[in-house]
């Protein structure tokens, strides 16, 4: 048996009127990937910030042993001492400053004060060579895409001298391909002795590159599986997160009855609103009907929600061209305003950012797309609006106190059912979902699913964009496969597997 | 549980509990002069242009933390276009109009460089605060016009005959202004009673019915308070009628309409409510045009009180109007304000004011004074929504 290198000990995190952490023992040995999984809000991220010192020695109970000391951290600086290092969901770089000065932020190189540039940049280059980056350090961050930036916090931490690696969710906004390096990275490091724990929602990944796998539930430790000695499937993961067997991770359809075209793309073509020379997407054709889900499937950069947002009122773009038809009718839509009023919507990927005002409460989220239809004459009919937020309450099973709540306190979920909410209040014939279950747990995942069976049961069409496979195969009529830009293929849901959509990619990619 | 309560109202109520405090403390320092109907008379017409400015600002507060510096000068330019004109024999209520019309013009001129061609805030207005200062002493030559119009003076002044007049003659006693104060509660209570049943027959949730009952009790009380207070006076200052006007409409506006849903939604999350199908440009422009009509009803309610158009006045009141937004409760990011919370921001201010001018403290003082407060105020806001965390 090797060395436990870190054992945290009983440990109960309280904040005012909630116990996030009760009782949660974790024991990780020297040179493994331990994978922390659970619903959101279950208390993973808390128990990481509980051992890299955000929340210092004396605000939680219990003990940190690491490497066979009982450890009282009061900054992250005092953890990061020791080499646990946490790299956070949201990537922590500036954007403009060169990966060599964001890897040494705080961590200058140089001698009183000065910095040496050359030894920075000499550095950097050292580290970036182990996480297999061929940029120069003097790339700015801004430069390189999500896959790398996830890269450069990993060379950051290497910086430092980490022992213990922490990766919140470190695939979240990677494609496949980039995760499936990073998920690699972490298998190397592991060879040369560094000991990762690793939080994911992606329990393939997790199977895939986790030694052992602890799992929380409300705050409590409830199993440790071991690679080893146990058999460790997604379901049995599930299993123990949610605390029952899910028999079934999609819902079934039954008699929905696929009817005529509701809306059809032709020759759509965009392009970028900086760069115009570069096209986004290029002659692009789909249709969905009544009825219908149609997945889009692609890597993270295909151009799907620059295709999504193109079509809903030109929301991202520019010099597009290509026919769009409704119900048979071509329109231009030329604004939102317009795509809305011609029964479109757009679910935005980024529910925090382009989708909720999070300092609202539901109800005013509920109707701020759609607030015409309760406000005759420019004012507010609060009646109404009230009734209609507590009827998608209902209809959508969003957990709130009331519909007075703001958003912003909502967990992930129920944000996300909000702002589905908000867009069938709008009454779209045409649903464009992009990643909507994206950061949400399984339990709220699979009503977001029964949510999209009851639209099409409806006669409604949806368009789900999903970076997820399983999601995709599991809820799709017809599959559209996109590649950089292009309609790569198209699969109906009884031949498409996992292989055959990967395979469309890499082979679509090298034919361009 | 009944220690998270007083937390709760404390957080909630801090700036009335904060002003209440002020009023306790002035009126021992100052023997209860501050409390006199004089007193509380000045206290309003002193500030109308507070009150005025203060709630355009906040809508330009809400769209996202977006300041107004240009107000002071457009009060100043505004007011001088007035004044010249009515010297001139211009008719009073032309020469409203045409100062009302000047201050849409600033607005669309402004609006226009902010929302549209995305100027930042800040330097839009900070071209105009200089811009318009020049104007106005253009406009004036650099020299004092006086306002000679009785009539303008009574109907938007503030000063020594600018009182509605007492329908019943009463000596030492003004009983319009009192009955007044009475039927303003009696609407008050009914509104809330009527919405409360309301609510209740559909079943909606409602607040409890003593916090209900003893917030009702306290603005009643305050009412009729200052009623008496102006009453014994010389009645209601005609600028007031102004500032309720002001209050109504915009207070009506923020909390009942689409156009104030629209601000607090482009302040709460500008990406969100443009992909919702709403013209975000539209709404800045609309802030920015509203806050060029109200610097300009300000510039009218100054030029009166001061019987005379100065190219210096109007300085400084920009900040004036920030701050009590930001003392009310206005979030410095956009998208969290109220009206009535503004009132108390600009009640606090005033009352810190006249509250040391009373005690004779020296006016550069009062300055560093007011900076601690607004300093004061922002921090708290800032540390108890950091402790909610």
């Amino acid at each position: 048996m090797a060395k436990v290198l870190l054992e945290m000990k009983n440990i109960t995190k309280t904040f005012p009127g909630v116990k996030a952490l009760d009782n949660v023992n974790l024991k990780v040995e020297e040179g493994e990937i331990h994978a922390l999984v659970g619903e959101n809000g279950a208390g993973k991220s808390t128990l990481m910030n509980v051992l890299s010192g955000i929340y210092p020695y004396g605000t939680y109970e219990g003990d940190i042993v690491y490497n066979g000391e009982v450890c009282k951290f009061s900054t992250i600086k005092d953890s990061e001492e020791k080499g646990i290092v946490i790299i956070h969901q949201e990537l922590a770089l500036v954007p403009y400053m060169s990966i060599g000065e964001n890897m040494f932020l705080g961590n200058e190189r140089g001698k009183s004060g000065a910095i040496d540039w050359n030894e920075t940049y000499g550095e950097a280059d050292k580290y970036l060579k182990m996480v297999g980056l061929s940029e120069s350090s003097r790339v700015l961050v801004k430069d390189i895409g999500t896959g790398k930036q996830q890269l450069v916090e990993i060379a950051k931490a290497l910086a430092k001298h980490a022992k213990l690696l922490i990766l919140d969710e470190p695939t979240s906004s990677l494609n496949e391909t980039d995760s499936k390096a990073l998920l690699d990275l972490l298998l190397k490091f592991k060879k040369e002795g560094m000991t990762s724990i690793i939080i994911s929602h992606k329990l393939n990944e997790v199977a895939y590159v986790a030694d052992k796998i602890t799992v929380i539930r409300d705050g409590a430790t409830i199993e440790t599986l071991d690679k080893h000695t146990t058999e460790i499937s997604e379901d049995r993961i599930i299993q123990g997160m949610v605390g029952r067997e899910l028999t079934d991770r999609f819902p079934k359809r039954h008699g929905v009855k696929i009817g005529d075209v509701n809306m059809e793309v032709k020759n759509w073509t965009v392009h970028h609103p900086l760069y115009p020379e570069r096209k986004v997407c290029d002659d692009v054709s789909i249709k969905v009907r009544k009825g219908e889900v149609v997945g889009i499937s692609g890597l993270m950069g295909a151009g799907r929600t620059e295709l999504a947002m193109s079509i809903f009122g030109q929301s991202y773009g520019t010099n597009i061209s290509g026919q769009l038809y409704l119900a048979g009718k071509e329109v231009h839509l030329k604004t939102v305003r317009q795509a809305i009023k011609n029964k479109l919507a757009y679910v935005t990927e980024d529910r925090k950012g382009n989708g909720l005002v999070l300092s609202n409460p539901i109800k005013v989220n509920t109707t701020l797309a759609n607030l015409d239809s309760i406000s005759p004459h420019m004012i507010i009919d609060k009646d109404k609006e009230y009734q209609v937020a507590e009827e998608y309450r209902g209809k959508l099973k969003t957990k709130c106190p009331t519909v007075e709540q703001n958003v912003g306190n909502l967990s992930g979920g129920n944000q996300q059912k909000v702002l589905l909410a908000k867009w069938m209040f709008a009454d779209p014939d045409v649903l464009i979902l992009d990643e909507p279950t994206r950061g949400i747990d399984v339990g709220a995942k699979y009503e977001i699913y029964c949510i999209i069976n009851d639209l099409v049961a409806a006669g409604k069409s949806v368009i789900m964009i999903s970076s997820e496979l399983p999601e995709v195969l599991g809820m799709s009529d017809r599959i559209y496969i996109m590649n950089e830009g292009k309609i790569a293929g198209e699969l109906s849901a009884e031949e498409a597997t996992q292989e055959k959509i990967m395979s469309i990619i890499v082979t679509s990619g090298k034919g361009a | 549980m009944e220690k998270t309560n007083v937390s709760t109202i404390l957080r909630k109520y801090t700036m009335i509990i904060a002003l209440v405090l002020v009023v306790i403390f002035f009126s021992i320092t100052t023997q209860g002069k501050i409390l006199f109907p004089q007193n509380i008379n000045n206290l309003i017409s002193q500030n109308a242009y507070v009150f005025v400015l203060a709630t355009g600002m906040l809508l330009c507060i809400l769209t996202g933390g977006n300041i107004d510096l240009s107000v002071g000068s457009v009060v100043c330019f505004a007011g001088a276009i007035g004044a010249v004109m009515m010297d001139k024999g211009v008719n009073m209520w032309a020469a409203v109009l045409t100062m009302l019309i000047i201050g849409l013009l600033v607005g669309v001129w402004q609006g226009f460089w902010i929302a549209y061609v995305k100027v930042p805030p800040f330097i839009a207005t900070l071209a105009g605060m200089y811009a318009f200062r020049g104007l106005s002493n253009v406009v004036l030559q650099g020299l004092t016009v006086s306002i000679k119009s009785e009539a303008f003076i009574r109907v938007f002044g503030g000063g020594a005959d600018c009182y509605v007049p007492d329908l019943f003659g009463g000596e030492n006693f003004n009983m319009t202004c009192m009955i007044a104060g009475c039927i303003a509660v009696v609407i008050l209570v009914a509104m809330q009673l009527k919405s409360r049943i309301n609510n209740k027959s559909r079943g909606y949730e409602t607040a409890p019915l003593g916090s209900t009952l003893v917030k009702l009790a306290v603005i009643g009380a305050v009412i009729l308070w200052v009623s008496y207070k102006l009453s014994s006076y010389k009645g209601i200052p005609t600028a007031l009628i102004w500032i309720l006007l002001v209050l109504l409409i915009y207070g009506y506006t923020t909390t009942k309409t689409r156009m104030g849903r629209y601000l607090y939604a482009v302040g709460g999350n500008e990406k969100a409510t443009r992909l919702s199908g709403i013209n975000t440009k539209r709404v800045y422009f609309f802030a920015y045009v509203n806050m060029g009509i109200l610097a300009a009803l300000a510039g009218i309610l100054t030029i009166a009180r001061l019987t005379s158009s100065q190219p210096t006045y109007g300085q400084g009141y920009e900040m004036d109007a920030i701050g009590a937004c930001f003392i009310g409760g206005a979030s410095a990011y956009g998208g969290v304000g109220t009206v009535p919370g503004v009132v108390i921001g600009a009640v606090l201010m005033g009352v810190i004011n006249q509250g040391m001018s009373i005690m004779g403290i020296d006016a550069n003082y009062q300055k560093v004074v007011k900076g601690l407060v607004l300093l004061a105020a922002v921090t708290f806001d800032v540390l108890s929504k950091r402790e909610k965390k």
